[in-house]
Protein backbone atom coordinates (compact mmCIF):
# COMPACT_ATOMS: atom_id res chain seq x y z
CA UNK A 1 0.00 0.00 0.00
CA UNK A 2 1.35 3.20 -1.33
CA UNK A 3 1.42 5.57 1.88
CA UNK A 4 0.21 8.75 0.18
CA UNK A 5 2.57 12.15 0.36
CA UNK A 6 2.20 15.42 0.12
CA UNK A 7 3.64 17.01 -3.31
CA UNK A 8 5.21 20.12 -2.89
CA UNK A 9 3.01 22.83 -5.01
CA UNK A 10 4.44 23.53 -8.06
CA UNK A 11 6.29 27.20 -8.30
CA UNK A 12 4.00 29.76 -9.74
CA UNK A 13 7.04 31.10 -12.30
CA UNK A 14 9.97 28.96 -12.48
CA UNK A 15 12.95 30.55 -14.19
CA UNK A 16 15.40 28.33 -15.67
CA UNK A 17 18.64 29.15 -16.79
CA UNK A 18 17.53 32.18 -18.44
CA UNK A 19 20.02 34.65 -20.29
CA UNK A 20 19.51 37.30 -22.75
CA UNK A 21 21.79 39.08 -25.21
CA UNK A 22 21.52 42.10 -27.62
CA UNK A 23 23.78 42.00 -30.32
CA UNK A 24 27.49 41.77 -28.31
CA UNK A 25 25.48 42.66 -24.91
CA UNK A 26 24.82 39.98 -21.84
CA UNK A 27 21.71 41.66 -20.10
CA UNK A 28 20.59 38.86 -18.34
CA UNK A 29 23.16 35.95 -17.87
CA UNK A 30 22.19 32.63 -16.80
CA UNK A 31 19.09 33.59 -14.17
CA UNK A 32 17.55 30.69 -12.49
CA UNK A 33 15.09 30.56 -9.50
CA UNK A 34 11.74 29.46 -8.70
CA UNK A 35 9.06 31.20 -7.18
CA UNK A 36 6.58 29.58 -5.14
CA UNK A 37 3.01 30.35 -4.87
CA UNK A 38 1.48 32.99 -2.78
CA UNK A 39 5.16 34.28 -2.13
CA UNK A 40 6.27 38.08 -2.47
CA UNK A 41 9.68 38.16 -3.98
CA UNK A 42 11.68 41.59 -5.02
CA UNK A 43 14.21 41.48 -7.20
CA UNK A 44 16.95 44.55 -6.74
CA UNK A 45 19.94 45.47 -8.53
CA UNK A 46 21.81 48.64 -9.67
CA UNK A 47 20.48 50.78 -13.09
CA UNK A 48 20.51 48.71 -16.12
CA UNK A 49 21.52 45.26 -14.73
CA UNK A 50 18.02 43.83 -16.08
CA UNK A 51 15.71 43.77 -13.33
CA UNK A 52 13.12 45.01 -15.88
CA UNK A 53 13.80 43.01 -18.61
CA UNK A 54 13.89 39.78 -16.30
CA UNK A 55 10.47 41.02 -15.49
CA UNK A 56 9.46 41.50 -19.48
CA UNK A 57 10.70 38.07 -19.97
CA UNK A 58 7.91 36.35 -17.59
CA UNK A 59 5.21 38.28 -18.82
CA UNK A 60 6.10 37.56 -22.25
CA UNK A 61 7.08 40.82 -23.61
CA UNK A 62 11.06 39.69 -24.51
CA UNK A 63 12.11 36.59 -25.76
CA UNK A 64 15.20 34.85 -23.94
CA UNK A 65 18.22 33.99 -26.06
CA UNK A 66 18.53 31.01 -24.36
CA UNK A 67 16.51 29.58 -21.45
CA UNK A 68 13.05 29.47 -20.57
CA UNK A 69 10.19 30.34 -18.32
CA UNK A 70 7.27 28.14 -16.79
CA UNK A 71 4.41 29.93 -15.54
CA UNK A 72 2.54 27.68 -12.90
CA UNK A 73 0.10 29.79 -12.67
CA UNK A 74 -2.64 32.21 -15.59
CA UNK A 75 -0.81 34.72 -17.24
CA UNK A 76 0.43 36.77 -14.68
CA UNK A 77 -0.88 40.54 -14.75
CA UNK A 78 1.50 43.68 -15.06
CA UNK A 79 1.84 46.72 -13.35
CA UNK A 80 3.99 49.16 -15.33
CA UNK A 81 6.69 51.97 -14.27
CA UNK A 82 4.33 54.66 -15.91
CA UNK A 83 0.58 54.36 -15.10
CA UNK A 84 0.36 53.61 -19.06
CA UNK A 85 -3.37 54.63 -19.24
CA UNK A 86 -5.41 55.48 -22.20
CA UNK A 87 -5.78 59.03 -21.78
CA UNK A 88 -9.05 59.43 -24.23
CA UNK A 89 -10.93 56.71 -21.79
CA UNK A 90 -12.19 57.15 -18.32
CA UNK A 91 -11.05 55.54 -15.45
CA UNK A 92 -14.18 53.20 -15.20
CA UNK A 93 -13.19 52.90 -19.34
CA UNK A 94 -9.45 52.51 -18.41
CA UNK A 95 -9.57 49.53 -15.89
CA UNK A 96 -12.09 47.66 -18.18
CA UNK A 97 -10.32 47.24 -21.04
CA UNK A 98 -8.50 43.68 -20.26
CA UNK A 99 -12.19 42.71 -19.55
CA UNK A 100 -12.85 44.29 -23.03
CA UNK A 101 -10.29 42.78 -24.89
CA UNK A 102 -11.91 39.48 -23.73
CA UNK A 103 -15.55 40.49 -24.72
CA UNK A 104 -17.15 39.82 -21.01
CA UNK A 105 -20.61 41.20 -20.75
CA UNK A 106 -20.89 44.98 -19.75
CA UNK A 107 -22.68 44.06 -16.65
CA UNK A 108 -19.80 41.86 -15.92
CA UNK A 109 -17.55 44.54 -16.49
CA UNK A 110 -19.45 47.50 -14.18
CA UNK A 111 -19.78 45.15 -11.54
CA UNK A 112 -15.45 44.11 -11.62
CA UNK A 113 -14.44 47.73 -12.25
CA UNK A 114 -16.69 48.74 -9.17
CA UNK A 115 -15.21 45.84 -6.55
CA UNK A 116 -11.19 46.92 -8.00
CA UNK A 117 -11.91 50.34 -8.04
CA UNK A 118 -12.65 49.87 -4.45
CA UNK A 119 -10.54 47.27 -3.59
CA UNK A 120 -7.20 50.09 -4.93
CA UNK A 121 -8.81 53.17 -2.66
CA UNK A 122 -10.55 55.05 -5.73
CA UNK A 123 -13.47 57.04 -4.65
CA UNK A 124 -16.99 56.35 -6.94
CA UNK A 125 -16.25 60.11 -7.75
CA UNK A 126 -12.63 59.00 -9.69
CA UNK A 127 -14.19 56.90 -11.51
CA UNK A 128 -15.59 58.94 -14.73
CA UNK A 129 -12.92 61.38 -14.72
CA UNK A 130 -9.73 61.29 -17.16
CA UNK A 131 -6.51 60.50 -15.91
CA UNK A 132 -5.46 63.99 -16.76
CA UNK A 133 -7.63 65.14 -14.15
CA UNK A 134 -5.85 62.48 -11.32
CA UNK A 135 -2.33 63.04 -9.10
CA UNK A 136 0.28 60.77 -10.01
CA UNK A 137 -0.63 58.16 -6.74
CA UNK A 138 -3.95 58.01 -8.05
CA UNK A 139 -2.99 57.10 -12.10
CA UNK A 140 -1.42 54.27 -10.34
CA UNK A 141 -4.45 52.84 -8.40
CA UNK A 142 -5.92 53.00 -11.44
CA UNK A 143 -2.96 50.99 -13.63
CA UNK A 144 -2.90 48.48 -10.28
CA UNK A 145 -6.80 48.33 -11.01
CA UNK A 146 -6.33 47.44 -13.99
CA UNK A 147 -4.01 44.61 -13.37
CA UNK A 148 -6.33 43.35 -10.54
CA UNK A 149 -9.60 43.37 -12.73
CA UNK A 150 -8.62 40.08 -14.42
CA UNK A 151 -8.12 38.48 -10.89
CA UNK A 152 -5.00 37.92 -11.50
CA UNK A 153 -2.97 34.76 -8.80
CA UNK A 154 0.35 36.78 -10.04
CA UNK A 155 1.49 39.99 -10.21
CA UNK A 156 4.15 41.36 -12.02
CA UNK A 157 5.49 44.99 -10.50
CA UNK A 158 8.05 46.87 -12.18
CA UNK A 159 8.88 49.87 -10.06
CA UNK A 160 5.59 51.15 -10.02
CA UNK A 161 5.90 53.59 -7.09
CA UNK A 162 9.57 55.01 -8.44
CA UNK A 163 7.84 58.28 -9.70
CA UNK A 164 6.07 58.60 -6.41
CA UNK A 165 7.57 60.78 -3.33
CA UNK A 166 7.96 58.79 -0.07
CA UNK A 167 5.08 59.11 1.63
CA UNK A 168 2.56 58.38 -0.81
CA UNK A 169 4.94 55.39 -2.00
CA UNK A 170 4.74 53.88 2.10
CA UNK A 171 1.13 54.22 1.81
CA UNK A 172 0.85 52.92 -1.68
CA UNK A 173 3.22 49.96 -0.56
CA UNK A 174 1.46 49.58 2.58
CA UNK A 175 -2.47 49.01 0.52
CA UNK A 176 -0.17 46.53 -2.24
CA UNK A 177 0.79 44.75 1.28
CA UNK A 178 -3.22 44.58 2.32
CA UNK A 179 -4.31 43.75 -1.70
CA UNK A 180 -1.44 40.92 -1.45
CA UNK A 181 -2.50 39.05 1.42
CA UNK A 182 -6.45 39.42 0.80
CA UNK A 183 -6.24 38.44 -2.47
CA UNK A 184 -3.49 35.42 -2.29
CA UNK A 185 -1.60 36.31 -5.33
CA UNK A 186 2.35 35.59 -6.13
CA UNK A 187 4.08 39.00 -6.70
CA UNK A 188 7.46 39.49 -8.08
CA UNK A 189 8.73 43.14 -7.51
CA UNK A 190 11.20 44.95 -9.48
CA UNK A 191 12.52 47.92 -7.15
CA UNK A 192 15.83 49.94 -6.63
CA UNK A 193 14.85 51.08 -3.00
CA UNK A 194 16.37 48.08 -0.47
CA UNK A 195 14.53 49.35 2.00
CA UNK A 196 11.03 49.15 0.41
CA UNK A 197 11.91 45.70 -0.90
CA UNK A 198 12.60 44.30 2.45
CA UNK A 199 9.61 45.75 4.06
CA UNK A 200 7.48 44.31 1.14
CA UNK A 201 8.82 40.82 0.71
CA UNK A 202 9.36 37.35 1.96
CA UNK A 203 12.40 37.28 -0.50
CA UNK A 204 14.67 39.07 -1.86
CA UNK A 205 16.98 38.56 -5.41
CA UNK A 206 19.51 40.42 -6.04
CA UNK A 207 21.07 40.60 -9.49
CA UNK A 208 24.56 42.24 -9.87
CA UNK A 209 25.95 44.80 -12.88
CA UNK A 210 26.47 41.49 -15.27
CA UNK A 211 22.80 40.34 -14.66
CA UNK A 212 23.51 37.12 -12.39
CA UNK A 213 21.67 36.60 -9.04
CA UNK A 214 24.23 36.93 -6.58
CA UNK A 215 21.99 36.87 -3.78
CA UNK A 216 19.04 35.22 -2.58
CA UNK A 217 17.73 36.76 0.66
CA UNK A 218 14.79 35.01 3.18
CA UNK A 219 13.32 38.10 4.85
CA UNK A 220 11.85 36.37 7.62
CA UNK A 221 10.26 39.73 9.58
CA UNK A 222 6.73 38.97 11.29
CA UNK A 223 3.99 38.61 8.77
CA UNK A 224 2.14 41.43 9.72
CA UNK A 225 4.04 44.65 8.14
CA UNK A 226 3.78 47.95 10.10
CA UNK A 227 5.56 51.42 9.31
CA UNK A 228 7.22 50.47 13.31
CA UNK A 229 8.98 47.17 11.66
CA UNK A 230 11.47 49.23 9.52
CA UNK A 231 13.21 50.24 13.01
CA UNK A 232 13.91 47.00 14.22
CA UNK A 233 16.95 45.79 14.37
CA UNK A 234 16.10 42.39 12.33
CA UNK A 235 15.15 44.95 8.99
CA UNK A 236 17.72 46.72 9.86
CA UNK A 237 20.25 43.57 9.48
CA UNK A 238 18.91 42.54 6.54
CA UNK A 239 19.06 45.94 4.29
CA UNK A 240 22.72 45.98 5.53
CA UNK A 241 23.36 42.33 4.34
CA UNK A 242 21.11 43.02 0.94
CA UNK A 243 22.79 46.57 0.50
CA UNK A 244 26.39 44.46 1.02
CA UNK A 245 25.91 41.97 -1.73
CA UNK A 246 24.42 44.74 -3.68
CA UNK A 247 27.99 46.74 -3.60
CA UNK A 248 29.69 43.27 -3.82
CA UNK A 249 27.95 42.69 -7.30
CA UNK A 250 28.69 46.28 -8.64
CA UNK B 1 -9.18 86.36 -16.93
CA UNK B 2 -10.25 84.05 -19.75
CA UNK B 3 -13.06 86.06 -20.67
CA UNK B 4 -10.23 89.13 -21.16
CA UNK B 5 -8.21 87.37 -23.23
CA UNK B 6 -10.81 86.14 -25.35
CA UNK B 7 -12.93 89.43 -26.08
CA UNK B 8 -8.56 90.65 -26.42
CA UNK B 9 -8.45 87.94 -29.79
CA UNK B 10 -11.22 89.44 -30.85
CA UNK B 11 -11.40 93.25 -30.37
CA UNK B 12 -7.55 93.78 -31.45
CA UNK B 13 -8.22 92.47 -34.86
CA UNK B 14 -11.04 94.43 -35.11
CA UNK B 15 -9.89 97.83 -34.17
CA UNK B 16 -6.83 97.21 -36.75
CA UNK B 17 -9.42 96.20 -39.36
CA UNK B 18 -11.20 99.49 -38.71
CA UNK B 19 -7.90 101.41 -38.58
CA UNK B 20 -7.07 100.14 -41.91
CA UNK B 21 -10.20 100.79 -43.70
CA UNK B 22 -10.26 104.32 -42.36
CA UNK B 23 -6.79 104.76 -43.69
CA UNK B 24 -7.76 103.28 -46.96
CA UNK B 25 -10.85 105.72 -47.26
CA UNK B 26 -8.93 108.52 -46.06
CA UNK B 27 -6.52 108.14 -49.05
CA UNK B 28 -9.24 107.53 -51.54
CA UNK B 29 -10.64 110.99 -50.84
CA UNK B 30 -7.35 112.68 -50.83
CA UNK B 31 -5.65 111.29 -54.08
CA UNK B 32 -8.63 110.00 -55.85
CA UNK B 33 -6.93 106.92 -56.51
CA UNK B 34 -8.61 105.11 -59.99
CA UNK B 35 -11.33 102.80 -59.46
CA UNK B 36 -9.77 100.33 -61.38
CA UNK B 37 -6.09 100.63 -59.17
CA UNK B 38 -7.76 100.43 -55.75
CA UNK B 39 -11.32 101.05 -54.92
CA UNK B 40 -12.28 102.31 -52.15
CA UNK B 41 -14.10 100.52 -49.59
CA UNK B 42 -17.19 102.14 -49.72
CA UNK B 43 -17.14 101.20 -53.71
CA UNK B 44 -16.20 97.31 -52.76
CA UNK B 45 -19.55 97.32 -50.40
CA UNK B 46 -21.83 99.25 -53.00
CA UNK B 47 -20.80 96.77 -55.67
CA UNK B 48 -20.80 94.06 -53.50
CA UNK B 49 -24.61 95.08 -52.15
CA UNK B 50 -25.58 95.12 -55.62
CA UNK B 51 -24.66 91.55 -56.80
CA UNK B 52 -25.02 89.89 -53.42
CA UNK B 53 -27.40 87.23 -55.32
CA UNK B 54 -24.22 86.57 -57.54
CA UNK B 55 -21.51 86.56 -54.98
CA UNK B 56 -23.46 84.60 -52.44
CA UNK B 57 -24.23 82.02 -54.72
CA UNK B 58 -20.28 81.91 -56.44
CA UNK B 59 -19.42 81.64 -52.73
CA UNK B 60 -21.88 78.92 -51.80
CA UNK B 61 -20.19 77.23 -55.22
CA UNK B 62 -17.47 77.53 -53.88
CA UNK B 63 -17.75 76.03 -50.01
CA UNK B 64 -19.52 73.08 -51.79
CA UNK B 65 -16.57 72.31 -54.05
CA UNK B 66 -13.82 72.62 -51.11
CA UNK B 67 -16.15 70.59 -48.31
CA UNK B 68 -16.38 67.60 -50.72
CA UNK B 69 -13.09 67.90 -52.32
CA UNK B 70 -12.64 68.12 -48.25
CA UNK B 71 -14.23 64.98 -47.28
CA UNK B 72 -13.04 62.47 -50.17
CA UNK B 73 -9.35 64.04 -48.97
CA UNK B 74 -10.38 63.27 -45.31
CA UNK B 75 -11.66 59.38 -46.18
CA UNK B 76 -8.62 59.25 -48.75
CA UNK B 77 -6.14 60.04 -46.43
CA UNK B 78 -7.33 58.50 -43.75
CA UNK B 79 -7.33 55.40 -45.93
CA UNK B 80 -3.83 56.10 -46.85
CA UNK B 81 -2.75 56.55 -43.43
CA UNK B 82 -4.00 53.16 -42.19
CA UNK B 83 -2.31 51.42 -45.14
CA UNK B 84 0.82 52.64 -44.14
CA UNK B 85 1.06 52.48 -40.83
CA UNK B 86 0.46 48.84 -41.69
CA UNK B 87 2.66 48.37 -44.67
CA UNK B 88 6.22 48.71 -44.74
CA UNK B 89 5.70 48.05 -48.36
CA UNK B 90 3.38 49.88 -49.05
CA UNK B 91 5.15 53.25 -47.00
CA UNK B 92 8.43 52.85 -48.57
CA UNK B 93 6.77 52.38 -52.10
CA UNK B 94 4.27 55.13 -52.19
CA UNK B 95 4.80 57.89 -49.79
CA UNK B 96 8.04 59.02 -51.65
CA UNK B 97 5.33 59.60 -54.81
CA UNK B 98 3.16 61.48 -52.06
CA UNK B 99 5.74 64.05 -51.37
CA UNK B 100 6.41 64.53 -54.86
CA UNK B 101 3.16 64.97 -55.34
CA UNK B 102 3.18 67.42 -52.63
CA UNK B 103 6.03 69.52 -54.31
CA UNK B 104 4.98 69.69 -57.90
CA UNK B 105 2.71 73.03 -58.01
CA UNK B 106 -1.10 72.59 -57.79
CA UNK B 107 -1.44 75.14 -60.78
CA UNK B 108 0.99 72.87 -62.95
CA UNK B 109 -1.23 69.76 -62.20
CA UNK B 110 -4.24 71.33 -62.55
CA UNK B 111 -4.60 71.15 -66.25
CA UNK B 112 -4.02 67.33 -66.36
CA UNK B 113 -6.73 66.82 -63.89
CA UNK B 114 -8.94 68.99 -66.36
CA UNK B 115 -8.06 66.97 -69.24
CA UNK B 116 -8.86 63.42 -67.18
CA UNK B 117 -11.69 64.54 -65.64
CA UNK B 118 -13.29 67.22 -67.69
CA UNK B 119 -13.79 71.03 -66.96
CA UNK B 120 -16.54 71.49 -64.22
CA UNK B 121 -17.26 70.51 -60.60
CA UNK B 122 -15.54 67.18 -60.78
CA UNK B 123 -12.34 68.64 -61.99
CA UNK B 124 -12.38 70.99 -59.22
CA UNK B 125 -13.09 68.51 -56.39
CA UNK B 126 -10.11 66.72 -57.69
CA UNK B 127 -7.96 69.50 -57.85
CA UNK B 128 -9.30 70.18 -54.30
CA UNK B 129 -8.69 66.79 -52.61
CA UNK B 130 -5.18 67.05 -54.29
CA UNK B 131 -4.10 70.05 -52.53
CA UNK B 132 -5.60 68.96 -48.95
CA UNK B 133 -4.42 65.20 -49.05
CA UNK B 134 -0.80 65.41 -48.01
CA UNK B 135 -1.03 66.52 -44.15
CA UNK B 136 -3.57 64.69 -43.79
CA UNK B 137 -1.83 61.43 -44.96
CA UNK B 138 1.31 62.44 -43.64
CA UNK B 139 -0.28 63.11 -39.87
CA UNK B 140 -2.75 60.00 -39.81
CA UNK B 141 0.64 57.55 -40.48
CA UNK B 142 2.07 59.67 -37.56
CA UNK B 143 -0.44 59.15 -35.56
CA UNK B 144 -1.28 55.29 -35.78
CA UNK B 145 2.72 54.56 -36.02
CA UNK B 146 3.97 57.06 -32.82
CA UNK B 147 1.58 55.17 -30.48
CA UNK B 148 3.45 54.90 -26.66
CA UNK B 149 5.32 51.76 -27.01
CA UNK B 150 4.10 50.80 -23.31
CA UNK B 151 0.29 50.75 -24.54
CA UNK B 152 1.63 48.47 -27.26
CA UNK B 153 2.72 46.08 -24.28
CA UNK B 154 -0.16 46.89 -22.45
CA UNK B 155 -2.19 45.03 -25.50
CA UNK B 156 0.60 42.12 -26.22
CA UNK B 157 0.39 41.19 -22.12
CA UNK B 158 -3.63 41.43 -23.00
CA UNK B 159 -3.17 39.29 -25.91
CA UNK B 160 -5.28 42.11 -27.91
CA UNK B 161 -5.73 40.91 -31.64
CA UNK B 162 -4.68 42.93 -34.24
CA UNK B 163 -8.26 44.74 -34.97
CA UNK B 164 -8.70 45.39 -30.60
CA UNK B 165 -5.04 47.21 -30.94
CA UNK B 166 -5.95 49.33 -34.20
CA UNK B 167 -9.55 50.03 -32.59
CA UNK B 168 -8.96 50.80 -28.83
CA UNK B 169 -5.52 52.04 -29.41
CA UNK B 170 -3.88 53.00 -32.73
CA UNK B 171 -6.94 54.90 -34.29
CA UNK B 172 -7.72 56.96 -30.80
CA UNK B 173 -4.07 57.82 -30.47
CA UNK B 174 -4.22 59.08 -34.47
CA UNK B 175 -7.04 61.57 -33.87
CA UNK B 176 -5.27 64.58 -32.45
CA UNK B 177 -2.85 63.77 -35.73
CA UNK B 178 -6.17 63.69 -38.16
CA UNK B 179 -7.03 66.52 -36.56
CA UNK B 180 -4.37 68.91 -36.99
CA UNK B 181 -4.04 67.56 -40.41
CA UNK B 182 -7.09 68.23 -40.83
CA UNK B 183 -6.60 72.12 -39.84
CA UNK B 184 -3.48 72.24 -42.22
CA UNK B 185 -6.01 70.71 -44.99
CA UNK B 186 -8.82 72.54 -44.62
CA UNK B 187 -7.05 75.95 -45.21
CA UNK B 188 -5.80 74.81 -48.64
CA UNK B 189 -9.55 73.57 -49.64
CA UNK B 190 -10.36 77.27 -50.40
CA UNK B 191 -7.56 77.73 -52.28
CA UNK B 192 -7.87 74.53 -54.18
CA UNK B 193 -11.30 75.35 -55.36
CA UNK B 194 -10.48 78.34 -56.26
CA UNK B 195 -7.66 77.68 -58.38
CA UNK B 196 -10.08 74.49 -59.45
CA UNK B 197 -13.08 77.19 -60.56
CA UNK B 198 -10.06 79.78 -62.07
CA UNK B 199 -8.75 77.21 -64.47
CA UNK B 200 -11.85 75.25 -65.11
CA UNK B 201 -14.96 76.65 -63.72
CA UNK B 202 -16.06 77.77 -67.21
CA UNK B 203 -18.73 77.25 -69.57
CA UNK B 204 -20.77 75.39 -66.62
CA UNK B 205 -24.13 76.70 -65.07
CA UNK B 206 -23.01 77.42 -61.94
CA UNK B 207 -19.73 79.93 -61.24
CA UNK B 208 -18.04 79.99 -58.03
CA UNK B 209 -15.80 82.58 -56.40
CA UNK B 210 -12.35 80.96 -58.80
CA UNK B 211 -14.59 81.81 -61.93
CA UNK B 212 -15.39 85.65 -60.43
CA UNK B 213 -11.80 86.12 -59.88
CA UNK B 214 -10.74 84.98 -63.35
CA UNK B 215 -13.94 87.24 -64.76
CA UNK B 216 -13.24 90.53 -62.26
CA UNK B 217 -9.57 90.51 -63.26
CA UNK B 218 -9.92 89.77 -66.68
CA UNK B 219 -12.76 92.80 -67.07
CA UNK B 220 -11.01 95.03 -64.44
CA UNK B 221 -13.91 95.14 -62.33
CA UNK B 222 -11.46 95.25 -58.96
CA UNK B 223 -14.43 95.93 -56.71
CA UNK B 224 -15.71 92.59 -57.65
CA UNK B 225 -12.23 91.40 -57.26
CA UNK B 226 -11.62 92.64 -54.07
CA UNK B 227 -15.20 91.07 -52.41
CA UNK B 228 -14.54 87.69 -53.84
CA UNK B 229 -10.69 87.76 -52.34
CA UNK B 230 -12.54 88.93 -49.46
CA UNK B 231 -15.20 86.21 -49.68
CA UNK B 232 -12.32 83.41 -50.34
CA UNK B 233 -11.08 84.60 -47.65
CA UNK B 234 -13.67 84.29 -44.94
CA UNK B 235 -14.76 80.63 -46.64
CA UNK B 236 -10.49 79.53 -45.23
CA UNK B 237 -11.02 80.89 -42.23
CA UNK B 238 -14.88 79.00 -41.82
CA UNK B 239 -13.04 76.03 -42.53
CA UNK B 240 -9.96 75.92 -40.33
CA UNK B 241 -13.00 77.60 -37.51
CA UNK B 242 -15.20 74.88 -38.18
CA UNK B 243 -12.56 72.21 -37.74
CA UNK B 244 -11.39 73.93 -34.94
CA UNK B 245 -14.64 73.67 -33.10
CA UNK B 246 -15.20 70.42 -34.00
CA UNK B 247 -11.93 69.29 -32.75
CA UNK B 248 -12.77 71.65 -29.14
CA UNK B 249 -16.15 69.72 -28.92
CA UNK B 250 -17.10 66.46 -30.37
CA UNK B 251 -13.51 65.28 -30.22
CA UNK B 252 -12.59 66.55 -26.84
CA UNK B 253 -11.92 63.60 -25.28
CA UNK B 254 -8.79 62.69 -27.47
CA UNK B 255 -7.72 66.05 -28.55
CA UNK B 256 -7.57 67.57 -25.01
CA UNK B 257 -3.40 67.52 -25.57
CA UNK B 258 -3.50 69.76 -28.60
CA UNK B 259 -2.62 73.64 -28.01
CA UNK B 260 -6.41 75.85 -28.02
Amino acid sequence: MTIPISMPQKPAITIDDLSIQYNTTTVLDSVSCDIPVGQWVSIVGPSGCGKSTLLRCVAGLANPTTGMVQLGCKQPAFVFQDPTLLPWRTVADNIQLPLELEEQSSENRSERVLKVAQLVGLEAADIDKYPRELSGGMRMRVSIARALVMNPNALLLDEPFAALDEILRQQLNQELLHIWQTQQMTVLFVTHNVSEAIYLSQRVLVLDANGTICGDVAIDLPADRVPAIRDTPLFLEKTAAVTRILQEGL
Amino acid sequence: MKTKLSLSVVIYPIAFLLLLLTLWQTADWLWEIPRILLPSPGEIISVSIKRVDDLLSATLITAQAALSGFALALLLGTTLGLLFSVSKIARRGVYPYMIFLQTVPIVAIAPLIIIWFGGGMASIVVIVTVISLFPIVTNVTTGLRSVDTGLLDLMTLYRAAPYQVLLKVRLPNAIPYLVTGAKISSGLTIVGAVIGEYMAGHGIDEQGLGYYIFMSSQNFQTEVLFASIFLSSLLGVTMVTTVTVISQTLLARWTFQLER
